[in-house]
């Protein structure tokens, strides 16, 4: 009897746990189908047929478009920063036992748990104090600083699982300090780096919140899409998001599909 | 030279911290202290009316936050739980599977999330205009715009940070001791909340410090699904900071969210007993 009940319970949570990956999916679905909507008032709000004209205008809303490419060169630029000094602090940590160390993990932590509004909040007092205009890459300095503990974390986690005497061996074998980071350590640690760049980029792209602080009158595609909620979301929106949500998906599928396939 | 490259390695980014992350704190906290208005400028007085102006001008909007935040995190853990707990135990060979899809939702911008969310409760929208012409629902019936709309977005948005970490302290439950415990005659209950239970109890913790004080501060879900009357704290500093450009009380009010976020969370890791919290802290 405990048995039958068990294995009711199992498929009762069976089906709950697919409800749940259905609800959290389900905005993602109205998307998508929403950037198909051929509209003809105002409001995308209601299904009035199938069109790909939103498609083919994707770049007809000269703004839009800006704010998207606003968007795509800061997350480039900052996850490029983000990965250079978070690795290296990434290994400095994983690897080395310095005097502050301990402040060092300490302000990693901070850095993770200050809450987005409060680091925006900051970030505008330092700038109005310095009396420096914010633009592009006052935003590009707010990136880097929100995503270089996530990737300092993802990467002191890789190097801590790396053999010391792999690099010792190269050594002995004459390769020089920077040869062995090159042909040895950088290699070793590549898919830890490789997911705190994507990481960043996905935390730079995404970025609303701290942004709205530091962007002066740069506008990115967060940015525009709230500008833009009262007056209506143009189905082009739901189009940029899912070209963006496609192209996250193959590449996640194909990072799955190589890491299955070295293992 | 060796004994100096952990320092050369961590300079760059400590100079990152410091300039960006522990200077501003200090800038804001000076600011917080200061007197004056945009027109003329700021000055130094040393004075805290600005923190206890801000308590009484917008109690309101701070108890709405910690409730709507605390709330949207009890209905995570509340929903979130059981997810974890089938695919931890019965996911098999299909875990990594589940895994992705309850992130898909991640692979979207979270305003866009937030929106067509938004979109789906609409009056007239595709789920209660569809309703409402069948008759079932009343003409006049709304979601958006009501409590209920900011704390279910808050849920939805932060769902799956609570799911993962509970996932993870689960995951690792061998599934012996859970037979151990029925062979000693435990009910599958009594197992559950004397075994499996207190061993997933760091993940439960993670997963409430994950969601709490985004949920908490989060200024998106009010603005896009909580019309003008469920303003919570941080459309209020929003506001303050970039359109009213009072610089002293923003940043009064960020200080006192930072400080009741904190006080919070130690309440909770008190409640939850200090063994329970290094335990999460130390993994």
């Amino acid at each position: 009897m405990t048995r039958l009940r068990g294995k009711l319970g199992d498929r009762l949570l069976h089906a709950y746990t697919w409800l749940i990956i259905a609800w959290l999916s389900s905005p993602i679905a109205v998307m998508i189908l929403f950037g198909f909507n051929d509209k003809k008032s105002k409001s995308n709000t209601s299904w009035q047929g199938f069109t790909l004209r939103w498609y083919q205008e994707l770049f007809g809303i000269s703004d839009l478009t800006t704010a998207l490419f606003n968007s795509i060169y800061i997350a480039v630029a900052s996850t490029v920063v983000t990965v250079v000094i978070g690795t290296m602090l990434g290994l400095a940590l994983g690897r080395h036992r310095f005097k502050g160390r301990g402040v060092t993990n300490f302000l990693v932590f901070a850095a993770i748990s200050t809450p987005e509004l409060v680091m925006g909040a900051s970030l505008l007092s330092l700038f109005v104090s310095a009396n420096l205009p914010r633009d592009a890459l006052t935003i590009t300095i707010a990136h880097v600083l929100f995503s270089l503990s996530f990737v300092t974390v993802t990467v002191r986690a890789r190097v801590v699982t790396l053999d010391p005497s792999l690099e010792e061996a190269a050594r002995d074998l004459g390769a020089t300090g920077w040869g062995t980071f090159r042909q040895v350590t950088l290699p070793a640690i590549m898919p830890g780096v490789a997911a705190g760049a994507m990481l960043a980029f996905a935390l730079s792209i995404d970025d609303y919140v701290v942004t709205s602080f530091v962007n002066g009158s740069t506008i990115t595609f967060p940015l525009w899409i709230i500008g833009s909620v009262k007056t209506g979301i143009p189905p082009q929106v739901n189009v940029m998001g899912t070209l963006i949500f496609g192209i996250g998906v193959l590449i996640a599928i194909a990072n799955a599909v190589v890491a299955r396939r070295r293992t | 030279m060796r004994r100096l490259t952990p320092y050369l390695l961590a300079l760059p980014a400590w100079m990152w911290l410091a300039i960006f992350l522990v200077v501003p704190m200090a800038a804001m906290a000076s600011v917080s202290l200061q007197t004056g208005n945009a027109i003329d400028g700021f000055a130094m007085t040393f004075s805290v009316s600005n923190y206890t102006d801000t308590l009484s001008r917008y109690s309101t909007q701070l108890v709405r936050s910690l409730v709507y935040g605390g709330a949207a995190t009890v209905a995570m853990l509340l929903i979130g739980y059981p997810v974890a707990y089938w695919i931890a135990f019965k996911g098999g060979h299909r875990k990594s599977m589940y895994l992705f899809l309850l992130l898909l939702p991640f692979f979207v911008s979270f305003v866009l999330r937030t929106i067509s969310w938004g979109f789906l409760l609409a009056d007239d929208g595709i789920l209660f205009g569809t309703l409402k012409g069948w008759g079932v629902l009343p003409a006049d019936f709304h979601v958006l715009a009501t409590a209920f709309a900011v704390i279910a977005g808050l849920t939805y948005n932060w769902l799956p940070f609570m799911i993962l970490p509970i996932y993870v302290a689960l995951e690792r439950v061998d599934p012996r001791v859970v037979e151990a415990a029925q062979d000693l005659y435990a009910s599958r209950t009594a197992a559950f909340r004397r075994v499996v239970l207190p061993l997933s109890l760091p993940g439960v913790f993670a997963g409430v410090l994950m969601t709490f004080v985004p949920a908490t501060a989060d200024p998106v879900n009010a603005q896009v699904l909580g019309g003008t009357s469920n303003t919570m704290i941080g459309n209020i500093i929003q506001t303050t900071y970039l359109t009213n450009l009072q610089y002293p009380t923003a940043s009064a009010l960020s200080f006192t969210l930072m400080a009741m976020l904190l006080v919070g969370i130690f309440a909770y890791a008190r409640a939850l007993g200090t063994e329970n919290v290094l335990e999460a802290a130390a993994r």
